[in-house]
């Protein structure tokens, strides 16, 4: 490993690109040759920059991650492991490679889902119109180096009123030390659509390795998008994941993110209102410790009128674990009626751990109901209190409450088998046993 | 009932207590036996939550003199989950809710651990539904209560008959009811009353900690305690429960003092 300073670790990161395959298509071609133009003017961002004050990605610049020219080995076992009942089609990318010996595609009518090279192949205009248009590469040094390496990825087409889909299981896979992997996805959900989206990152690789994510989703009019993000990299790894919505007049957004894995990760969720009368709910939960940093940065930009939008998001901080929150509500002039509501909720379970809470509203509409909180605190003795009066130990109550906090999240994801997978790593993780 | 020949569950000889800097509990002195339902009544502030608290290991007051025995064991020596595994049960004003633990789940815990220290075999979560829905039965409680979160958005007689029900799944040697009759009506009272009187034997005491005489009508104490200023001024049988009724407290403090 080469160790590198901040200044040029793009570069050392593009230096892997000779893995990419070449592409046929030129435009294609031109957003890959912009987004290097654009890394090698950009720098890595580093605390003193505003945005990530309290995210040091020192750690990271340590290593020159490089991703792998062909996919690494996913025993069946595991792959067993990370299905999901409810879900019919699967993409499976590994080390950032598709594979369609992993992957099933349940074809269902009016509904696309493909690895972009092969929707290029059939669907190339729909795809140029949109790929790269919501999350752009402008201020966003790690957006730039995902649309440099762009090959692989998913793209989600649900046709115009389409609904009783299926949910869409999009499942990244990281299997080797040392390596890299740009996930990309695009969802487009036309007008009165509807679909369930499930994006699991799971790391069976031991050590550090580098995933730099961007998923763009576009909901039409009156159409409607469920995405839950499943974060649970391993704990060596770097995961920097870039979420950008818009969301056209009358249609609806709701996100479940729950960060369990990582070293340090990062989360940036933008929202954003394309037309009136849209519906945002956005779930948050990180549940780390040990030496893990989680970051989820949000920014919810109500740019029309009659928007509403509804955020919670839950850490629960063990050990000398360190978690950060930046949201961010923006009401542009002329979003008149807009109901925002933003709640920050942090448990810590030691006094090690740390939480860096920055809920932030800019309003500049002057017809609006706009409510935000934050709470950081440990388990409340009253509450330990009651449960140790019935004997229980200290340590299962401490756990309970522990556990109730995090479900009070996890049991509001539509996916009924993810929830009880997700409360037993919660029950596993606070060692409770009933 | 009084029986001469009962043995002594709790023993309490001079206790005070504080929190912070106030103290609350100034000596207070009672002794409970098996089968014995003892109601302590008193007006507001005069110390009887605070007792009931602190007999279940509070960690918010700090005891400052005298002695707790229960059963003869030193029960101020032991953390609150030791006195309820010893058969000690505190039924609470306020019930805390628990968002996203089943009340099912939580009931099984708890039985198992109080049960488990008794050496009561561990009960699976098939053999634990039969029991608690057979209790469920004497409390008039709805099915539904079981796949609920634990007392979350219950109504205040929801989470007091739920309070019974854990008394009812852990008989406890000896239940201190703290206020189980405030929040309720008078439908949902004689259901929760009946509930106790189902569960108190000759070889389990009630302390009852009370503002009204009206849960009294229908669980009926061998003794009656006054407190006031931290301290019990005064003891009697039921008849003294009716007096305070009609007459309000002033009159006790008054010839006591």
């Amino acid at each position: 490993m080469n160790t590198e300073t901040p200044s040029d670790y793009l570069d050392s990161l593009l230096h892997g690109r000779d893995v990419v395959p070449e592409t046929r298509a030129d435009w294609l071609k031109a957003l890959r040759a912009q987004a290097v133009e654009r890394a090698n003017a950009l720098t890595v961002p580093t605390t003193r920059d505003e945005d990530w004050r309290f995210t040091d990605l020192s750690p990271l610049y340590k290593a020159a991650y490089r991703p792998s020219a062909r996919p690494g080995e996913v025993s069946a076992a595991d792959l067993g492991r990370f299905e999901i009942a409810e879900a019919a089609t699967r993409l499976t990318f590994v080390d950032g490679h598709f594979a369609p010996a992993m992957s099933r595609i349940v074809p269902a009518d009016g509904v696309l889902v493909a690895n972009l090279p092969d929707a290029l192949a059939t669907h190339g205009r729909l795809v140029e119109s949109r790929l790269g248009t919501l999350a752009t590469t402008a201020h966003d040094a790690f957006a730039a180096v995902n649309t440099a390496f762009l090959h692989d990825g998913a793209l989600i087409h649900v046709g115009r009123d389409r609904n009783g889909v299926a949910p869409i299981h999009l499942l990244f896979i990281a299997t080797r030390n040392d390596g890299a992997a740009y996930p990309r996805v695009l969802v487009i959900a036309e007008p009165g659509a509807q679909c369930t989206l499930i994006e699991d990152f799971i790391g069976v690789a031991t050590g550090g390795y580098f995933t730099d994510a961007i998923t763009e989703i576009a909901v039409g009019e009156n159409g409607h998008v469920a995405h839950v993000k499943l974060q649970r990299e391993s704990q060596g790894a770097f995961h920097i994941a870039r979420t950008s919505v818009q969301v056209a007049r009358d249609g609806r957004y709701s996100n479940w993110s729950v960060a369990l894995g990582a070293r340090i990760s990062r989360h940036n969720l933008h929202v954003m209102q394309a037309g009136e009368g849209t519906d945002f709910s956005i779930d948050g939960l990180a549940l780390i410790g040990g030496r893990q940093l989680g970051d989820t940065s949000s920014l919810i930009d109500h740019a029309h009128a009659h928007g509403r939008s509804r955020q919670v998001h839950k850490t629960v901080v063990g050990g000398g674990a360190h978690a950060v929150f930046n949201g961010k509500i923006l009401v542009r002039q002329g979003a008149q009626h807009t109901d925002a509501a933003q709640q920050s909720r942090n448990l810590l379970l030691s006094d090690k751990a740390h939480v860096d809470t920055k809920p932030q509203l800019e309003i500049f509409a002057d017809d609006v109901k706009c409510a935000h909180g934050a709470t950081v605190g440990q388990i409340e003795a009253e509450e330990l209190f009651y449960l140790k009066s019935r004997g229980l130990s200290d340590a299962t109550a401490r756990n309970l409450l522990t556990y109730a906090f995090a479900a009070e999240i996890v049991e509001r994801i539509p996916v009924k088998s993810l929830v009880e997978r997700l409360e037993n790593h919660v029950l596993e993780q606070t060692r409770i046993k009933s | 009932m009084i029986r001469e020949n009962a043995s002594v569950l709790l023993e309490v000889r001079g206790l005070s207590a504080k929190i912070a800097d106030h103290n609350i509990l100034k000596g207070i002195d009672l002794t409970v036996r098996a089968g014995e339902v003892h109601a302590i009544m008193g007006p507001n502030g005069s110390g009887k939550s605070t007792f009931a608290k602190v007999l279940s290991g509070h960690p918010s007051y700090e005891v400052t003199g005298g002695e707790v025995l229960f059963e003869g064991r030193n029960l101020l020596e032991l953390a609150p989950e030791e006195r309820a595994r010893t058969g000690l049960f505190l039924g609470f004003q306020y019930p805390i809710e628990v968002p996203g633990v089943t009340n099912s789940a939580f009931l099984r815990l708890a039985y198992n651990t109080v049960q488990g220290t008794r050496g009561v075999e561990e009960l699976d979560p098939l053999e634990f539904d039969d029991l608690v829905r057979e209790k469920m039965k004497l409390l008039d409680i709805d099915q539904s209560f079981l796949e609920r979160s634990l007392n979350a958005g219950f109504s205040g007689g929801e989470k007091k008959r739920n309070e019974i029900l854990q008394m009812a799944l852990l008989e406890p040697k000896l239940a201190v009811l703290d206020e189980t009759d405030s929040g309720l009506d008078i439908d949902a009272l004689r259901v929760v009353a009946n509930g106790i009187n189902k569960l108190h034997s000759p070889g389990n005491g009630i302390v009852l900690v009370t503002h009204y005489q009206r849960m009294l009508n229908y669980i009926v104490p061998d003794y009656v305690h006054v407190m006031e200023g931290g301290r019990i001024i005064r003891t009697g049988d039921k008849s003294l429960a009716l007096e305070l009724e009609a007459r309000g407290y002033d009159w006790v403090a008054k010839e006591a003092a």
